[in-house]
């Protein structure tokens, strides 16, 4: 059974409350913090603690905070990406209903490292019951002298204030969260500048996950080494994971780095097998994003090896070869999946969600959906196959934002490792467009 | 096409002034356009799940925006229902995830039921079917939002029927974004 730093209390009765919270060691970050450390000590020991950023990227997050401009009479922002639309990830509104305090005890403790007066909490549309949660959960950090003016007497002051988005997975993109947040489109923005140097309101501004931010209290409450010491190599500390499709126990759990992939799938601690005693297909690791996976290649590396959920050994060999530990979303197929529809469904996702600035990502989103349909459907032919894989490599890294790499990945990873399948659709029309019909064939693993 | 529960000159309620006054402390004096798409959300509640150009000029006039700043924006995101809705809007859920766990059935069974395609609404007003893209709840697929309330795992008839029935017993008005509305809502 490994720690767990995050959700320890989450089944507590009345843990969403600032009483049964505080009872349950809530906000000591903020007292050690703000009356111990300067605020350059706490990002140094958020770089000790090696966390990556977890919202998918994984990019290292002390390091990004190091990065934020601070030019003297400037303001500067802290911004909670609680934009949770990545296909297969479900966390952070899981972590935000239950534990809104963990977020907002983490936001403070972040705004007082950054130097940030003024924070936000950028959350989906979809989740306004989720913004209320958080308001009442504000407003009670308000009234206990955790937020506003000279917090716990420290001369540290903050406003923390919850916006909510309209519906768009491209706000999740860090840029395009704050053209939202400024009222406008979510159109990513060119980089340079990136955000530390010119974000919210052309001020600096770091852009972190709902987990990350969350992350920070126990990074704080038990030193970044104590923290790093959990995990394994440079995948330190503790993960939630959102399990979901075939799986016999769908759902979140928090895990410590390093966990073969092998018992996170058939654990009875975990998602417990698959569904109706059949066979596993099919993984995608880290949210629909991230290059699909057979079942032979999830279980071992490249090398033989057995794969462990770390941000290495998922993408190990590569991102094509490999995958990606990304958001933790992690949707099992199991043997009767159909691939060529499941690359169709993404695909459509991705189209329907592509902002449009981009040609390629606008007009290569519409082709990769409208062939991969017709391929689905039994209207395809052999070189479409071929088509959708250059159609996906002219968008790959052809766009402002990952939106497009988002985009060609699953297609390009399912006709690696599935072509058979897709020439099947081609050759057996009748049979593959049957409800419910499966191709016999196995999985290429290359 | 002009709503028949929007006035012709639409205005906001007090209780949406004294939200919307609040709301704009949020943000620099110089920045309220950052305010928009919030007041798109009351604005939506507040006349009949919809936001007609009048209404959007409306929250265009209460920002200092020019009227173009809120349409480009409306537009934009696919929370806003930019022509009128029935009495609930059933958002259902079609990605990967859901789709794995039989959200195609579930359309289909909602179309059989309510007599309305995806897109429409029912003949009797009562439910207009949306189907949207990841609702964030992938681990009790397939799912279905109705305005703040998730509907998770209706994989079955009986579930599906249960959150019809509780809908059409509902006492309707519209739900503020800063009420309490008094839905429970099921937790995975």
């Amino acid at each position: 059974m490994g720690r767990k730093l995050l959700t320890e209390h989450i089944n507590v009765p009345g843990i969403d409350t600032f009483e049964v919270y505080r009872q349950h060691g809530g906000y000591r970050s903020v007292e050690k913090a703000l009356k111990t450390m300067t605020p350059d000590e706490v990002v140094e020991e958020v770089k000790k603690s090696g966390l990556r950023g977890r919202g998918g990227a994984g990019f290292p997050t002390g390091m990004k905070w190091s990065f934020l401009a601070k030019p003297e009479g400037v303001p500067r922002h802290l911004v909670c990406n609680a934009d949770e639309s990545e296909p297969g990830t479900f966390k952070d509104r899981h972590l935000m209903s239950k534990l809104p305090h963990l977020l907002i005890e983490g936001m403070i403790t972040s705004s007082y490292a950054l130097g940030a007066n003024t924070s936000y909490i950028y959350i989906r549309g979809e989740l306004l019951y989720v913004l209320r949660i958080l308001e009442k959960a504000i407003a009670e950090a308000y009234a206990n002298g955790f937020l506003g003016k000279n917090i716990l007497g420290s001369g540290y002051d903050l406003d923390l204030h919850v916006h909510p988005g309209g519906g768009a997975y491209i706000c999740g993109e860090e840029t395009a969260l704050l053209e939202s947040l400024e009222g406008k489109r979510g159109n990513p923005r060119n980089k340079p500048p990136f955000p530390a140097v010119q974000g919210l309101y052309a001020r600096p501004t770091v852009v972190n996950n709902v987990e990350s931010i969350a992350a920070v209290v126990p990074i704080i409450n038990e030193g970044g080494e104590e923290y790093a010491k959990l995990g394994v190599g440079k995948s330190t500390g503790t993960k939630l994971i959102s399990a979901c499709g075939h799986l016999n126990k769908p759902g979140i759990y928090e895990i410590e780095l390093g966990v073969p992939v092998e018992e996170f799938i058939y654990s009875d601690e975990y998602c417990g097998g698959i569904w109706k005693g059949r066979d596993l297909k099919a993984v995608v690791a880290g949210g629909s994003s991230v290059p699909i996976l057979p079942k032979e290649l999830i279980l071992k590396t490249a090398a033989g090896e057995s794969r462990l959920m770390t941000y290495e050994s998922l993408s190990d060999g590569g991102f094509v070869t490999g995958t990606m530990l990304g958001s933790g979303g992690f949707i099992a197929m199991d043997e009767t999946t159909c691939i060529v529809r499941n690359t169709w469904n993404f695909s459509r996702f991705y189209h329907h969600e592509s902002c449009g600035q981009c040609s390629p990502c606008r007009e290569g989103t519409g082709w990769l959906e409208k062939v991969l349909h017709r391929l689905e459907h039994g209207h395809g032919n052999m070189h479409d196959i071929d088509l959708i894989v250059s159609v996906a490599k002219q968008i790959e890294g052809n766009t402002i934002c990952p939106l497009g790499e988002a985009a060609a990945w699953p297609v390009a990873a399912a006709v690696r490792h599935f072509r058979h399948e897709f020439e099947w659709h081609v050759t057996n029309r009748q049979e593959a467009t049957r409800p419910g019909a499966v191709y016999p064939g196995k999985a290429v693993l290359v | 096409m002009e709503s028949t529960t929007a006035p012709v000159k639409p205005q906001f309620s007090e209780a949406a002034k004294a939200e919307i006054a609040r709301l704009l402390t949020h943000y620099p004096d110089d920045r309220k356009k950052s305010a928009l798409l919030p007041l798109l959300h009351i604005a939506q509640a507040e006349f009949g799940g919809w936001v007609s150009p009048k209404v959007q000029d409306l929250v265009a006039e209460t920002l200092g925006l020019k009227p173009i700043e809120v349409y480009e924006v409306s537009s934009f995101y696919t929370m806003f229902n930019l022509k009128p809705v029935g009495k609930h809007v059933l958002e259902i859920c079609r990605t990967g995830p859901c789709m794995l766990r039989g959200s195609d059935e579930l359309t289909a069974n909602l179309e059989r039921i309510t007599g309305a395609k995806v897109g429409e609404t029912s003949p009797d007003g009562m439910f207009t079917l949306k189907e949207v893209e990841c609702l964030a709840a992938c681990g009790t697929a397939p799912i279905v939002q109705v305005r703040e309330k998730y509907y998770e795992q209706l994989d079955s008839p009986e579930a599906v029927d249960a959150m019809l029935n509780e809908l059409r017993n509902m006492v309707h008005r519209p739900l503020l974004p800063w009420e309490q509305t008094g839905l429970q809502h099921t937790q995975q």
